[in-house]
């Protein structure tokens, strides 16, 4: 039934993937945004010296005597020292023609009056250049200086490497700890869970009563209608139960009315045809008794086997009783019973349970067994109490031995008997409610052997 | 291909091979397998200890020593980067300039202390004061000025005992002494009123440290400014003629500084020169096998005297600032 179950994804992998996904990508999303933001601001930082130095060369400029002169300071350049040594260029232009410094480093555009930071290249390593210009009156006009200082990146690289390490280092541990959270989370989640499914797994197979300890509230209506369902389950069984019982007693006793007057009937009348009529009318009122007797006392046995008490009894004692109460009916047909017993046989069972098991081989053996014979009852006491009931018929048909324990079942040696096939039916469910087996056989000298073992 | 190479090699041999050495030197075993070129700004004098010192511990490598002035040494590395493997100079910003501008080789494998290194490819192994040099017989019964203002005060006393008698580099020739003046003057004021002293007084004008100093010992001029400190101080012979004076009022104290050309065809042994140059020097100035004053690593400099290796060195490189400073010096000192 279980094994049936279609299970798809386990709610705890399903709510870990979420969580953990969830984590990874919220890391991964961190990483990526303080790298970006403190890349940046290092950036910035750059930038800014950079555009200082820049500012410092422009302000040096200026016109003297009708000559222009740049004399910038030591700092200009001084400032541009990194701990990892970068190397610096730089470049001054006058009126787009280069006055002094890198030939190869173009300042941004001359004309661009604003101080302007980019990336690129200069003699094959890249740097990050930054440059301006500025406006100087002369006699003849107007002039413009412009001035690029570039400036390699490897101290900012070296930055940026510890930065993303020390980012990815926190990147790495959020995520791990928010690993541990949603495993602690999934399984808190789940615990409630699983301890239900507990507790319904520990109850017996016949308790339908309602879960009574508190779940979350989320499983509440889950289990409320578990509650009903069980509820409902419950009331059935007892129902059809009830509902045989009831049937077949209410059957029954009309039977018996109808039947005493059959055979009333049957000692007045004197026409051959009219009392076979009658005969056959009897008989049909035996199966029909039968029938409603052997239901109710398989209604009865279902239900006392689900509930079944166990109580300390004996055995021996148990059949010996049995034997002599079913003495007159053996005699009727000349039969006698053989009883091997020990003095006492304890066992743990129902005694009313056993006794209908019982009663039903035994007469099975009486119906089945030709008069004038003997039907042995042997009770051994060994590993576990066994008892053997042998008679001297003609045994079980051979071809239908595996299926005479199935309800309704009827041998092919039965016809002409009165019976409704579920005798074995009762006794084996009583063996299996008390954890034993029936075997049937049948003995090599003849007749039929049933092992009842507990 | 190899016509290519042929090609190459005898237009880089060419301008080396033009080239007039002040000196030129073959150190260890000439039939040794390996031969490193070095081109140095250093007296072959001073730094053969050193040279010895190598070719004594790795015997499978000769070296052919070239000395020359900072700012030919300056040209010949830009014009051909290939003809030489390691290159020594005292001007510390043309050297800077080589390594900015990517004339240098990084050379890893060893600790150099942040200060005195640049990107790993320029390193500073003496430390050099810039120095005054006086003729004792000149300033006999007077007292030797200790800084540059007593200098001054000096020279404007007895004019007369010093008309052109007084010399200097002539920093438009030399690299070292164009550094040192350029330091000064960023340093103090004083400087230009003493080179305006000095050129009221007819100075004389120098190529080199070593000239300065003969012609102080001899007596032919009376002061000697910036001069060279290790080399003076070297000249144990002249201990009685002159007498070097470590400025009171401030110092400028160089670093000598090597590289690895990056045009180098033998990168390993040239670093293998510069990491043994680095290791050993403190050791052997320590045993006074020379006279050059290693750097001691473990101590860093003072911090305002010595000129930092730094790009503020392109500063005075820088074509319009040296036209300016070029002027304004000519003005003081040559009347
Ligand atoms: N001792 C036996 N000897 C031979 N056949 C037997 C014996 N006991 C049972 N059978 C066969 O097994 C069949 C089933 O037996 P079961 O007791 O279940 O039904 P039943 O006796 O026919 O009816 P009832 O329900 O009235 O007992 C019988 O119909 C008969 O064919
Ligand atoms: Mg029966």
């Amino acid at each position: 039934m279980t094994s049936a179950l279609r299970s798809s994804t386990s709610l705890r992998r399903r709510l870990n993937i979420v969580l953990i996904g969830g984590a990874a990508v919220l890391a991964l999303l961190i990483f990526l945004f303080v790298r970006h933001y403190t890349t940046q601001i290092a950036q910035q930082g750059q930038d800014n010296i950079l555009k200082a130095s820049v500012s410092s060369i422009l302000d040096a400029a200026v016109i003297r005597n009708g000559t222009l002169e740049i004399d910038f300071p030591y700092a200009a350049l001084s400032m541009l020292n990194t701990a990892s040594d970068d190397r610096v260029f730089y470049a001054i232009y006058q009126d787009g023609a280069l006055l002094s410094g890198y030939e190869a480093l173009p300042p941004a555009g001359s004309e661009s009056f604003n101080t302007i930071s980019r990336t690129g290249r200069f003699n094959d390593v890249p740097v990050r250049i930054t440059s301006a210009a500025r406006r100087l009156v002369t006699s003849d006009g107007v002039t413009v200086i412009s001035v690029a200082v570039a400036q390699t990146q490897d101290a900012l690289s070296l930055t940026l490497a510890g930065i993303s390490r020390t980012v990815a280092f926190f990147g790495a541990g959020f995520f791990v700890m928010a690993t541990a959270l949603s495993f602690w989370a999934s399984s808190a989640t789940i615990a409630p869970l699983n301890r239900l499914a507990q507790s319904i797994t520990r109850r017996g197979p016949q308790d339908l009563s309602p879960v009574q300890k508190p779940v979350p509230s989320e499983m509440a209506p889950l289990v409320a209608s578990l509650n009903t369902l069980m509820g409902r389950l419950d009331q059935s069984l007892r129902q059809s139960e009830d509902f045989i019982a009831e049937a077949a007693h209410r059957v029954r006793t009309p039977l018996a009315t109808v039947r005493s007057h059959a055979e009333a009937t049957l000692q007045r009348v004197e026409r051959e045809e009219n009392r076979k009529a009658l005969r056959s009318m009897v008989r049909a009122i035996d199966e029909s008794s039968r029938a409603a007797g052997q239901l109710l006392d398989h209604a009865m046995i279902t239900f006392r086997a689900d509930h079944l008490e166990r109580q300390s009894l004996d055995l021996a004692a148990l059949l010996r009783d049995l034997v002599d109460r079913l003495e007159p009916v053996a005699e009727m047909k000349d039969i006698s019973f053989k009883l091997l017993a020990p003095e006492e046989v304890h066992v743990l069972g129902d005694p009313i349970l056993l006794q209908n098991a019982f009663r039903n081989l035994i007469d099975n053996a009486l119906k089945y067994a030709p008069a004038e014979s003997v039907i042995e009852v042997h009770v051994t006491n060994g590993a576990s109490a066994c008892v053997e009931i042998r008679d001297q018929g003609a045994g079980f048909p051979p071809a239908q031995i595996d299926e005479l324990v199935t309800r309704f079942a009827r041998g092919e040696n039965a016809d002409g008997t009165i019976g409704s096939g579920l005798g074995l039916t009762i006794a084996q469910d009583v063996a299996v409610a008390h954890g034993g087996t029936l075997v049937l056989q049948n003995r090599e000298e003849g007749g039929a052997c049933v092992t009842f073992s507990l | 291909m190899r016509y290519f190479f042929l090609v190459v090699a005898l237009v880089c041999s060419g301008p080396a091979g033009a080239q007039q050495w002040e000196d030129r030197q073959q150190f260890g075993d000439p039939d040794a397998p390996t031969l490193l070129r070095v081109l140095s700004s250093t007296d072959t004098a001073l730094f053969a200890p050193v040279l010895n010192d190598f070719v004594d511990t790795v015997p499978s490598v000769s070296i052919d020593y070239h000395v020359a002035a900072t700012a030919e040494i300056d040209q010949v590395v830009r014009t051909s980067s290939a003809s030489f493997d390691v290159v020594i100079s005292s001007a510390m910003d043309l050297q800077f300039k080589l390594a900015n501008d990517g004339f240098a080789a990084r050379v890893d494998g060893f600790e150099q202390p942040e200060w005195a290194q640049w990107r790993s490819s320029l390193f500073a192994f003496t430390s050099e004061p810039a120095t005054i040099v006086v003729n004792r017989e000149a300033f006999a019964g007077a007292a030797v000025p200790r800084t540059r203002q007593d200098l001054i005060r000096a020279l404007r006393d007895r004019p007369d005992s010093f008309r052109a008698r007084v010399g200097t580099y002539d920093v438009r020739q030399s690299g070292l002494g164009y550094l040192f003046a350029t330091q000064d003057a960023r340093t103090s004021e004083t400087f230009w009123r003493l080179m305006e002293v000095m050129g009221n007084l007819d100075a004389q004008l120098y190529c080199c440290s070593g000239a300065m100093i003969e012609d102080v010992a001899s007596g032919k001029i009376a002061v000697a400014y910036n001069v060279l400190g290790s080399y003076a101080m070297a000249r144990d012979d002249l201990v009685d003629q002159i007498e070097v004076i470590l400025p009171q009022d401030f110092q400028t104290i160089m670093m000598r500084t090597v590289l690895v050309s990056s045009g180098t065809p033998n990168p390993e042994g040239a670093a293998t020169f510069v990491r043994h140059l680095l290791q050993r020097g403190q050791a052997l100035s320590t045993l006074s096998a020379t006279s050059l004053p290693f750097l001691d690593f473990t101590r860093p400099p003072a911090e305002q005297s010595t000129i930092a290796l730094e790009p503020a060195l392109l500063t005075y490189l820088d074509r319009l600032k040296s036209q300016r400073f070029l002027a304004e010096w000519e003005d003081a000192i040559i009347q």
